[in-house]
């Protein structure tokens, strides 16, 4: 459904991405690793029509990406700039929803449903910074969900948050992507992390970025924060990733794993 | 504000006032200069029966307060232009910086001179100069949104209208709301001083300026002494306002209490 061909981007002589082609099929977690300063988010802006590419391809559902596509939301990193702090959190997710021509009510309701599915029924009424980081960004997951996105761009959705926020925050997302069928396109810089959730790993090379490897990650979709970890094929998948993020894509028989 | 701070003021505005009411006592100025500090209060306090007075007072009130509503109505469209084309504020910037520190009052002779409505010239002089805090304040504001909040509604398809609507309007409201107080100060300068240097029928400058010509140096001092007992109600209503609305403004940069 996102077919993305020879990106190619540029801050004035900087060469950011130097040719990016991958595709993200429907229902599909792919996850989005490289090392630090490889323009990930440059990608994601990209993809969702934030800036224009300095040249490339990018077609969602059939449709070139021109300007930010309808159907598409981000979860961002900092939960505490992207969500309004002058708003309650069952407003916060009900925003988008203008959009979409809902009616006040519906509005009301999509925005309960959605705070009730990521465990937040009863948070509704507070504001922003009456919640804890993981609240925080619980919520900005939320509202992303309301408005029933085709595609979902996370970008570092864990990245501000403590270690056992973020493994809750990572089965949440998989629990999501199980339940509504939610094409997810999540960047991390964290190798763990993009196995664990992934479905699919992009691994990016250092700019001018470049897709360095594309691995099928086959764990299933069922995952468990402890026992998956401690699977052979996850170590070794892990290991992998991690190689390939710092560069050394020639020692170990990657084209085994690799799904092209 | 805590109980202690409220308590230090207070012992600091009675001992100035015993102070100068010694003075007055000790004969050391004649009271028909400098009346003494008891007289001035007791002539205050016989203000608010004083008819003249009160429709004197609700006259300057009423320009004032129309004078910041035209104000707010002028400057802080203005002021979202200018904060969202960035070009057009820097053509205007160098005019804004010129026109800017010149003293209001000065502009006063000038309003004069255009103005043949007493009203008008009082109202003109008020915006001109309790546009500038609200204009600045309101360029700042919007320049000081978070563009990830920004994107965060684009990325949700939002148009730039109702982006600048729906973000940038409600960051920039606390920086408003204190351009706003700052100019309701600089509007009942402007309201007075306009009474006294054009006349007119009526304002607690008429009254002030009709004081002096009596010699009544104690009822020029009392009207006066409710000209900044208004000023310091009107600034302390709008923080408490500001503190109520904008909660999550204090509670993030905090400033809370």
């Amino acid at each position: 459904m996102l077919e993305i061909t020879d990106l190619v981007h540029s801050y004035g002589s900087h060469r950011v991405l130097g040719g990016v082609s991958f595709s993200v099929a429907e229902g599909e977690l792919v996850s989005v690793v490289g090392p630090s300063g490889c323009g990930k988010s440059t990608l994601l802006r990209s993809v969702a029509g934030l800036i224009r590419p300095s040249g490339g391809r990018i077609t969602l559902g059939g449709e070139p990406v021109e300007r930010t596509p309808d159907n598409l939301a981000i979860v961002f990193q900092d939960y505490s700039r992207s969500l309004f702090p002058w708003m309650s959190a069952a407003n916060n997710v009900a925003l988008p929803l203008r959009r979409k021509g809902m009616d006040r009510r519906r509005r009301r309701e999509a925005a309960m449903t959605a705070l009730e599915q990521v465990g937040l029924a009863d948070a509704g009424g507070k504001f922003p910074w009456e919640m804890s980081g993981g609240m925080q960004q619980r919520v900005s997951i939320a509202r992303a969900l309301a408005y029933r996105p085709s595609l979902l761009l996370m970008d570092e959705p864990f990245g501000s948050v403590d270690a056992q926020t973020r493994e809750d925050l990572e089965d949440l997302v998989l629990n999501v992507c199980a339940h509504h069928g939610i094409t997810i396109l999540l960047i991390t810089h964290d190798i763990d992390e993009s196995v664990y959730v992934g479905d699919r790993v992009i691994v990016l090379t250092r700019s001018p970025t470049r897709v360095a490897a594309d691995l099928e990650i086959g764990l299933g979709r069922s995952r468990d924060q402890i026992a998956t970890r401690q699977l052979d094929a996850f170590v070794r998948l892990r290991a992998e990733v991690g190689r390939l993020v710092r560069g050394g894509h020639t020692t170990t028989p990657a084209s085994v794993l690799e799904k092209h | 504000m805590n109980y202690a701070r409220v308590l230090r003021g207070v012992v600091g505005a009675a001992g100035f006032l015993a102070a100068a009411e010694l003075v007055g006592m000790s004969g050391l100025v004649d009271d028909r200069f400098l009346p003494r500090m008891s007289t001035v209060l007791a002539g205050a306090a016989g203000l608010v029966t004083d008819q003249d007075f009160l429709a004197d007072a609700g006259a300057t009130l009423t320009v004032w307060l129309l004078g910041l509503l035209l104000t707010v109505a002028v400057a802080v469209p203005a002021g979202l232009l200018l904060g969202t084309l960035p070009r057009a504020e820097a053509a205007v910037r160098p005019l804004i910086e010129f026109l800017r520190p010149i003293p209001s009052v000065a502009v006063i002779p000038l309003a004069i001179l255009l103005f043949s409505d007493n009203l008008n010239l009082k109202l003109a002089v008020i915006v001109y100069a309790s546009s500038w805090p609200v204009l600045i304040n309101t360029i700042y504001g919007l320049k000081d949104v978070d563009p990830l909040a920004k994107e965060t509604l684009r990325s949700f398809g939002f148009a730039p209208l109702p982006v600048l609507a729906r973000v940038a309007l409600p960051s920039a409201a606390p920086f408003i709301a204190t351009g706003i107080r700052v100019a309701s100060g600089i509007a009942i300068i402007l309201a007075i001083s306009a009474e006294l240097m054009a006349g007119g029928s009526e304002g607690i400058g008429i009254y002030i300026t009709e004081a002096a010509s009596g010699s009544r140096v104690d009822l020029m001092l009392a009207a006066t002494l409710w000209a900044g007992l208004f000023g310091v109600v009107a600034d302390s209503v709008m923080v408490a306002l500001e503190r109520r609305l904008f909660r999550w403004h204090h509670v993030r940069t905090g400033g809370a209490r």
